[in-house]
């Protein structure tokens, strides 16, 4: 008897509980997932960004395994080979060849790899350290939220790449490092998204029936905001991908970001600047992939806005 | 007014406080800044008394103190190089800076105002598409490269510019192409969209039906009220056209706080790249502080301490 009474009573319970605190708003979330993501494909840009990003990532797995020389095979005897349509130019380097005779085309291949991995690694440090920041300062208000929200004005005022620079001349260069500074520098976007998603959902009558029957923070939080304000920080992430690998190459290129060993664009281009009027191909190539791969982005992160504002207030 | 001032002058003290200790902190981030003041093989002895003279063996916070006191005072102490001023040494770059800065800001304007309204003008149309695709190009490319482009084409092949250095109005050309790309293709975005957005209020229809000629309504009715992003944005352009000084300056060798804040990373001089740090960020706080007063001027809607 007791044995069967114990289980419909967790089984009420249980019920009670996922009622209003999970099935209502989750469901209306996924049938707006579903309805985005049709959308999302009717849109060009998104099309044709997503598969300027979908090339570069295949790029970078194929370098994983295959490049047509290894990206670090020097000869001194074919340095500065011309691309291929030129004059004393060698077929099997298309691209042509840098200083110490390495294939342009291969390390072009295998920069895919530092490249997509210092945009995504940092907008994960900076989104990770942006969402708890800002979850706590929209979610519980207060004291937290003023010293939270004083540090965002601080660190606003202050241009994202003089702090890197300023930093990374102190800490010493590296893949790492790198990662680390440029989350660092940008924790404040997500920071202000997230608080002011969370404002937004936090006084909504399905978090006060959760708060209600007697739910934790911990799970209103995961159950009920996070979901909810995930799809804008998606977009601010994305575009954040784009930015970061730009701030990349840049620092790279002034000789404070990733050192010399781990091929990445922005350090072909700092090896091929002093000789680009020798070998213009060796400035042109690494450039011209940070172009491409950032319009991608950038297209996919328009597409992804314009979806989402023309959904109202989703 | 005078409360909104007062209120953004307080935040920008305590912004002008956190960048003071961290530029403090950077010396301490690159490990025993003794290291870099003694040769190899120095005695023990003048160890010492290098940390006494730079006051090294005092507590984190005294320390601290002792150099915003002398901060304040102008005194950043020596460049490790050219064993002068620090201080005066970045502030001899500074014009050079503003220079670059401010040309390629007037020329963003000047070239994204008329491209930015003929876009949302005509929206979903050939212009507009052309506009945007430029834009985006322009906002997706590393400036420093788009630099050497240029020095390949245009100093290079051409002949038409010089690839570096400072002097006439020529040597300015190039920097400030390069620098304006990215302000360019950020404010044609902006501009379209503001615009877009401002035609489609019902005062735009109003001044329509009234009859008003189209530039009437382009310059009272939809400028003024597209100008408040634009102006938020222009402001924080220019810090970051001073801020991100360094890449573009390097690449044309432009004698600016940028370009020697590179050359004293490279040669660890770090009192030159505390100083350089610290007088850039003044300067883009400045800036910042007077965007909010611009902005509540705009728009007289903007009060302080009003929260949304």
């Amino acid at each position: 008897m007791s044995q069967k009474v114990l289980p419909d009573n967790l089984q009420a319970a249980i019920e009670l509980q996922a009622v209003p605190v999970s099935v209502s708003p989750l469901k209306g979330a996924k049938t707006f997932q579903r309805g985005q993501l049709k959308r999302i494909f009717r849109r060009r840009a998104t099309v044709i960004g997503g598969l300027i990003v979908l090339l570069v990532v295949i790029t970078a797995l194929i370098s994983l395994v295959w490049t047509p020389h290894p990206p670090g095979e020097q000869d001194l005897t074919r340095s500065l080979l011309p691309p291929f349509w030129s004059q004393g130019a060698d077929s099997s380097f298309p691209l042509g060849t840098d200083l110490n005779g390495r294939d342009l085309l291969s390390r072009i291949m295998v920069g895919a790899q530092a490249t997509l991995f210092v945009g995504i690694a940092s907008v994960l440090v900076g989104g990770v350290l942006g969402l708890v920041l800002g979850l706590v300062a929209g979610y519980f208000g207060g004291w937290r939220e003023a010293v939270i929200m004083r540090l965002v004005d601080v660190q606003l005022s202050l241009p994202g790449v003089l702090l890197a620079i300023a930093i990374l001349a102190a800490v010493g260069k590296g893949l790492l490092n790198v990662v680390l500074v440029l989350g660092f520098v940008s924790w404040v976007q997500y920071a202000r998204i997230v608080r002011g998603s969370t404002l937004a959902v936090k006084n909504q009558e399905y978090i006060l029936g959760a708060r209600a029957i007697g739910a934790t923070d911990r799970r209103i939080i995961r159950r009920h905001v996070f979901p909810n304000i995930l799809p804008a920080l998606m977009v601010v992430a994305t575009i954040n991908v784009s930015s970061n690998i730009l701030a990349e190459s840049a620092l790279s290129y002034l000789g404070v970001g990733v050192s010399l060993a781990t091929v990445t664009w922005g350090g072909m281009l700092n090896e091929g600047k002093s000789l680009f009027e020798l070998a213009w191909w060796n400035a042109v190539w690494p450039g011209l992939a940070i172009l491409i791969v950032v319009f991608g982005i950038n297209l996919l992160g328009d597409g992804l806005t314009e979806t989402r504002s023309n959904n109202g207030n989703g | 007014m005078k409360k909104l001032i007062l209120q953004r002058l307080w935040q920008s003290l305590l912004v002008l406080f956190a960048v003071s200790l961290l530029s403090f902190v950077l010396i301490f981030l690159s490990g025993d800044p003794v290291a870099t003041l003694i040769p190899l093989n120095a005695r023990q002895e003048d160890i010492d008394n290098i940390r006494h003279q730079y006051n090294l063996d005092q507590p984190f916070f005294i320390q601290y103190f002792l150099f915003l006191g002398k901060a304040f005072t102008g005194n950043m102490g020596e460049s490790f190089r050219y064993h002068t001023d620090a201080l005066g040494l970045v502030l001899s770059h500074l014009p050079n800076t503003f220079l670059l800065a401010i040309v390629s800001l007037v020329f963003s304007v000047l070239v994204s105002l008329p491209l930015g309204i003929l876009a949302a003008r005509f929206k979903g149309r050939g212009v507009d598409f052309v506009a945007s695709l430029f834009a985006l190009t322009a906002i997706s490319m590393p400036s420093f490269w788009l630099g050497v482009i240029l020095i390949l084409v245009f100093a290079g092949a051409l002949h038409w510019f010089p690839a570096s250095g400072a002097g006439g109005w020529q040597n300015l050309v190039l920097p400030t192409l390069t620098v304006s790309a990215f302000s360019i293709g950020l404010l044609i975005r902006l501009i379209r969209r503001a615009v877009a957005e401002t035609l489609q209020q019902q005062y735009v229809t109003t001044a329509r039906s009234k009859g008003l000629s189209e530039g009437r309504i382009a310059w009272v009715h939809v400028l003024r009220n597209s100008a408040i992003p634009v102006v938020t944005v222009l402001g924080l352009q220019f810090g970051a056209l001073l801020g991100g000084s360094a890449v573009v300056e390097t690449v044309f060798a432009w004698p600016g706080v940028g370009w020697l804040m590179v050359q004293s990373i490279e040669a660890r001089d770090l009192p030159v790249i505390r100083a350089a740090v610290l007088i850039l960020a003044i300067f883009i706080v400045l800036i910042n502080l007077l965007v909010d007063i611009t902005y509540s001027l705009l728009d007289p809607r903007i009060k302080p301490g009003v929260k949304a």
